[in-house]
């Protein structure tokens, strides 16, 4: 028993399209997963109503606009009451999520205990974190020209489609915040290893910081990242093949190059704390809601 | 040159790099490990950070070696090693050099020439007049010193001679004046007068002997023991181990060849027996014995009457009466020939269907068999007669078997009734074959018979007696001769008989042989002719136009340039006369102190600078790859390089050679008994089954039938030999490989041998027609090269109907039709259908029915795959199992039973 052979055709096309497909919500369902843990951890709060818009009625001060006055409620008193509005004008959020060749680092990327790359977990944690505004109404975006910051659940399809790209073109070896197209007074998130010139991203706070932007960096890293587990004679590539070292014995370099980490790392550090922005390190190791957590709640803390 | 021992350096002082070795160990300890290359993308916090402790990691102490030992290796190869250098002769003034030459110089006489020419190289480099003298062949005058370079020129044709250097060389005759050193090439036998030469050449100047130390073998003569022929392995110095002797002769057809070989095992001595226990025929055959492996004269040992024993038939007319043995006409014959020759009795009739070449007839007046006998005699037999008193009372006037014409009746003197006395012989005549015997003053004739006086009579007379009447008278017939004794065999006439000239007479009249060495006495009297020489190698020559010698010269002297060794002949005699003089005792030459000996171990001088040099390039090499392999240079598409070149440069590139024989095992299991065979297809599921179904159908055939097959086997159709397969199963799926050329090749000859196939499409689709299977597809393709001839669906009458069971299907798992090869046309004979073509087997059976599957058993006998439903399918099974012996019954019986077709005709005729 056979099927004809348009119906095959058919069928083979579905499917390989559900193939495609299949990266795009997968990504965006754990992302929504992720986001649901942050929400269900009993911060919610200040959502309690069902009205977006509505936040409280209070009575009319002097000074208030006639057109304020919200009759409705005025007619039942005696008092006239105006319908005060909460999140009026949504936030708008930007995320960079460092594409460079570095971030596809994985320091076991196969076998127990696999973990993901810095990529791919800097990837879900943006997503989780555009669901998180989208669901708190704001707006989200990603920096640079492709994906301008816009509300709504369309606009985590368009984001989830671009981040969903397991493996984007080799972009360079190490990446540079991209600025363009943060509105002013927005909110920024930077998710990299934050291994490239420091200087760039001195600049490119500074600039935000002019426009006041305020924000958040997280700087993703793999363990072996900071641990350094290496001995013996090793040449040591980064991951597009631009940087080269060679080393007769890593495990003599351990030290010095967990000085160096934590010096970039204090640096990073005061230079986020000299913009207003907010700092950490989050270990592919550990689980992303930590990380997630960490992240909404220094957004909801740089929003007061 | 500085020599070590067995080793030379022609640049000794280079060997003081060796000294540097040491130092080259610290040198060359380090190595860097391989590096571990890492994708990390933290290297841009590692940009310029230095190591801290830059110390080397020790090199293997394996590669070390390797690199001391190739610089080792390699200084040692520019010393220029040699390995048995040969000290370059010093001296100055002329080169006298001298060899020996005779049979023991053969064994290594290509050394001989190479250090004489090297002596004369040497010589003509330094400038010195040499001269050349052999001593086996002395020159008739002192030779003169020449140009080395004239010397050389004639050094090929230098050739060992047949015998040895005479002992009696006066060495004033043979040395050239004035002082001179010499080479003397010795052969390293002792011999008389050598002390006197060497005596005489050291007076003249520096002796240096070049001698082998391999010890010098010869073959003594054979003697005859019964049927066995022993002969001595003679040896100058002691000698172990195992030496071949070989008896050659010429075979049934003319051929020369080996006819016996034996080994013989001297035990640290120096003499060993070889002893031959051969028949009669072969042992006449017999030309030489010789040691195999050894060239030299002194090595053959030539045959003559000593080893052949003539066939000698003795007739007498009168049966012998019992207990008169002494009486016997035969008796003293009997004696005298007994030890030396095959001795036929019985009747004349008997006698001649044996072929003897002798034939005796004592007593005898009328011969029976006269025409048989002449026959004989005319094709080159001898016929003795003696006389006796039926000879004299017999009329012999018609007898032609008979020298002379006798007179009847005979004489007889010196008896009691007459008056003269028994009558002695008279010295043999020059020209008789017993000239040279001595006569015995004791024999006496009293009787015999007289022959009439004619003109040829006297020269027919080759034995008188003292008043002249013959007493043995010869004449030639045919091709063969008759010769008569005028008295008897036994002493009633004479005491001839009982006297040692008998035996001498019969021996000169080639009637008997020697067994042990001519005597003077044996040879006097007869001038020899040589036939066949021996060359100073051992080679046998045809003698042409060779001075004869005296019997007398032949049994004294020892050979020499005017008795060379070869076979003499003398009338019907032959005597060998060896390389190897009679009595000589081979003993090893003892030189005085101050003689030079090189020689004795005889090493070649050998270079080693080449291979040392050779050596150190391939250790270098070996260090190079071992180098990049330690830090990792070496590795994806560069190692693979680096084995291909290491293997160009040592040669050994990796030959692809297939094996293309059936392994000798396989081949003797599968030739020994019927053997199931299966073709595989590559998918192993299917040939565990086929294998698992040849199994079946081997425990079917063997419960049911007389065919109790081997385990079944896999083919490879590549490299076994097909003609020791009958039955080949070959189930097709659709992407099975076909065979190579070759493998079709052997296919078509296994199925015209009277093999068959069983194509097994193992899809029951086969015939369905124009709606093939991919393994039907697949058939078609790989049965396109075979010479299959059209094929029909199996008619209900064909053989494989009832070869061994009666059936009309053929089911495997399935139940199609299956395709034999069509019949011929049939004929219908009386209304039924008989066919002429029942000869040959089908060569094929094709079909889809997937028999292998119904035949399979497991392990323990039990059917692998279910089949059918329930007892039909068990039937079925059964059926399959039934077809499968049917077809091992129709491969190997051919048309057996197809007689069985024509039972129901046959019955029909008969009853009519």
């Amino acid at each position: 028993m056979s099927l004809p052979g348009p119906e095959i055709a058919a069928l083979s096309l579905r499917r390989e399209a559900e193939r495609t497909a299949g990266a795009l919500p997968a990504l965006l369902v754990a992302a929504e997963r992720l986001a649901a843990t942050v929400q269900m951890g009993g911060h919610g709060r200040r959502r309690a109503g069902p009205g977006e818009e509505f936040w409280q009625y209070r009575p009319a001060h002097s000074g208030d606009a006639a057109r304020f006055v919200d009759w409705r409620r005025s007619a039942r008193s005696d008092t006239q009451f105006v319908r005060d509005r909460e999140w009026q004008l949504a936030q708008s959020l930007s995320l960079w999520v460092d594409g460079s060749a570095s971030m596809r680092f994985t320091g076991a990327p196969s076998g127990r205990g696999a973990r993901p790359t810095k990529g791919a977990r800097a990837r879900l944690l943006a997503l989780a974190l555009a669901v998180l505004a989208v669901r708190g109404g704001e707006r989200v975006g990603l920096s640079g020209p492709l994906a301008p910051p816009r509300p709504g659940r369309a606009q985590l399809m368009t984001l989830a489609a671009l981040l969903g790209d397991d493996d984007p073109a080799p972009g360079p070896d190490y990446g540079t915040p991209e600025v363009a197209g943060i509105a002013a007074q927005g909110r920024a998130v930077f998710l990299s290893d934050f291994f490239g010139d420091i200087g760039a991203i001195a600049a490119a706070l500074g600039a935000l910081a002019d426009r006041g932007v305020t924000g958040v960096m997280l700087q993703i890293l793999d363990p072996a990242e900071e641990d350094f587990p290496f001995d013996g004679r090793t040449i040591f590539e980064s991951m597009g093949g631009g940087l080269r070292h060679e080393t007769r014995e890593a495990a003599d370099l351990r030290a010095r190059y967990r000085a160096r980490l934590a010096e970039r790392r204090d640096r990073l550090a005061r230079m986020a704390a000299e913009a207003g922005w907010q700092f950490s390190t989050h270990r592919t190791a550990t689980a992303p809601e930590a990380a997630l957590l960490w992240l909404h709640a220094a957004l909801e803390r740089g929003r007061g | 040159m500085t020599i070590f021992g067995p080793l030379g350096f022609t640049a000794p002082w280079l060997l003081l790099g060796l000294a540097a070795l040491p130092i080259l160990w610290f040198l060359l300890r380090a190595t860097p490990p391989a590096p571990v290359r890492r994708r990390f993308p933290g290297v841009a916090l590692l940009a310029g950070l230095a190591d801290e402790e830059v110390q080397a990691e020790r090199t293997p102490w394996w590669l070390l070696a390797l690199r001391m030992a190739a610089l080792a290796a390699a200084i040692l190869g520019f010393a220029g090693p040699v390995l048995h250098p040969v000290p370059v002769a010093p001296g100055q003034g002329p080169l006298l050099i001298v060899e020996d030459g005779g049979w023991p110089s053969a064994r290594d006489w290509p050394r001989r020439l190479e250090r004489i020419s090297r002596a004369l190289t040497e010589a003509a480099a330094a400038g010195r007049p040499v001269a050349l003298v052999s001593l086996a062949d002395p020159p008739p005058a002192p030779p003169a010193f020449v140009n080395a370079a004239d010397l050389e020129a004639g050094l090929p044709g230098l050739a060992p001679n047949p015998w040895e250097p005479s002992p009696d060389l006066d060495p004033a005759k043979i040395l050239p004046a004035g002082r001179f050193n010499t080479l003397w090439l010795s052969d390293g036998l002792d011999r008389a007068g050598r002390a006197g030469l060497v005596a005489a050449l050291t007076a003249r100047g520096a002796l240096r002997v070049w001698q082998p130390g391999t010890p010098v073998l010869a073959l003594g003569p054979a003697t005859v023991e019964g049927r066995v022929v022993s002969l001595p392995l003679l040896s100058a110095t002691p000698v172990s181990g195992d030496y071949e002797i070989a008896a050659i002769g010429p075979d049934p057809s003319g051929i020369e060849r080996e006819l016996a070989r034996e080994t013989v095992h001297p035990q640290n001595a120096t003499e060993a027996m070889a002893r031959f226990d051969l028949p009669p025929e072969l042992r006449n055959r017999v030309a030489r014995f010789e040691i195999a492996g050894i060239r030299s004269a002194g090595a053959v040992s030539l045959t003559d009457d000593a080893v052949k024993r003539r066939k000698v038939a003795l007739i007498s007319a009168a049966a012998p009466r019992e207990g008169l043995e002494l009486l016997s006409p035969l008796h003293y014959l009997h004696q005298a020939l007994a030890p030396t020759a095959d001795l036929i009795e019985g009747t004349l009739e008997d006698a001649l269907v044996a072929n003897p070449d002798v034939v005796i007839l004592a007593d005898v007046g009328e011969v029976a068999e006269a025409d048989a006998l002449a026959d004989w005699v005319e094709k080159g037999g001898l016929l003795i007669r003696f006389a006796g008193p039926r000879m004299a009372a017999a009329d012999t006037a018609g007898d032609v078997l008979l020298p002379v014409r006798l007179r009847q009746g005979g004489r007889s003197v010196g008896g009691t009734m007459s008056w003269g006395e028994p009558r002695r012989l008279a010295p043999f005549p020059e020209a008789s074959p017993f000239a040279g015997l001595a006569v015995p003053e004791d024999v006496t004739v009293r009787e015999q018979v007289m022959a009439e006086p004619g003109p040829e009579l006297a020269e027919r007379t080759i034995a008188a007696l003292a008043d002249g009447t013959p007493l043995v008278t010869r004449a030639a017939f045919g091709a063969g001769e008759v010769v008569l004794f005028h008295v008897t065999a036994n002493a009633d006439w004479s005491n001839l008989p009982l006297s040692g000239l008998f035996p001498q007479m019969l021996d000169r009249l080639a009637v008997s042989s020697r067994t042990a060495a001519p005597t003077a006495a044996d040879l006097a009297g007869r001038t020899w002719v040589p036939v066949k020489r021996l060359d100073g190698f051992g080679r046998i020559e045809t003698a042409e136009a060779a001075a004869g010698v005296a019997g007398e010269v032949l049994a004294e002297a020892t050979p020499g340039p005017d008795l060379p060794p070869g076979i003499y002949a003398a009338d019907d005699r032959s005597v060998a006369l060896d390389a190897l003089a009679r009595g000589r005792v081979l003993a090893p030459a003892s030189w005085p102190l101050g003689v030079t000996l090189e020689g004795l171990a005889a090493p070649r001088q050998m270079p080693l600078k080449g291979a040392l040099l050779a050596a150190a390039l391939l250790a270098l090499l070996i260090d190079i790859l071992a180098s990049l392999a330690l830090a990792g240079r070496l590795r994806g598409p560069r190692a693979g390089t680096a084995v291909l070149v290491l293997a160009a440069a040592l040669g050994l590139a990796p030959q692809a050679r297939a094996e293309d024989t059936m392994p000798i095992d396989r081949a003797v299991e599968a030739a020994s008994n019927v053997v199931l065979a299966y073709v595989p297809t590559g998918d192993a599921a299917i040939d565990r089954v086929s294998m698992a179904g040849l199994r079946g159908l081997t425990q079917v055939l063997t419960r049911r039938t007389t065919v109790e097959p081997s385990a079944p086997m896999e083919l490879n159709l590549e490299t076994d030999d097909l003609a020791l397969f009958t039955l080949i199963y070959w189930p097709v799926t659709a992407d099975e490989p076909a065979p190579s050329a070759a493998a079709y090749a052997k296919l078509n000859r296994f199925l015209r041998g009277g093999g068959m196939i069983l194509f097994d499409t193992r899809d029951a689709d086969l015939a369905g027609i124009g709606t093939a299977t991919d393994a039907g597809r697949r058939l078609q393709a790989l049965a396109a090269p075979l010479e299959i001839p059209p094929l029909e669906p199996i008619p209900a009458d064909h053989v494989l109907t009832r070869s061994f069971y009666l059936l009309q299907s053929f089911p495997g798992r399935y139940d199609g039709p299956i395709w034999v090869e069509a019949a011929a046309e049939a004929e219908t004979t009386e209304g039924m259908p008989f066919r002429n073509l029942n000869d040959g087997v089908t060569p094929v059976v094709i079909g889809g029915n997937d028999w292998a599957s119904a035949w399979a058993v497991d392990d323990v006998g039990e059917p692998m795959f279910p089949l059918g439903r329930g007892s039909a399918g068990e039937r079925q099974r059964e059926i399959a199992w039934r077809f499968g012996v049917n077809l091992v019954m129709h491969v190997l019986t051919g048309n057996y039973k197809s007689d069985q077709v024509h039972v129901p005709a046959l019955l029909e005729r008969l009853g009519q």
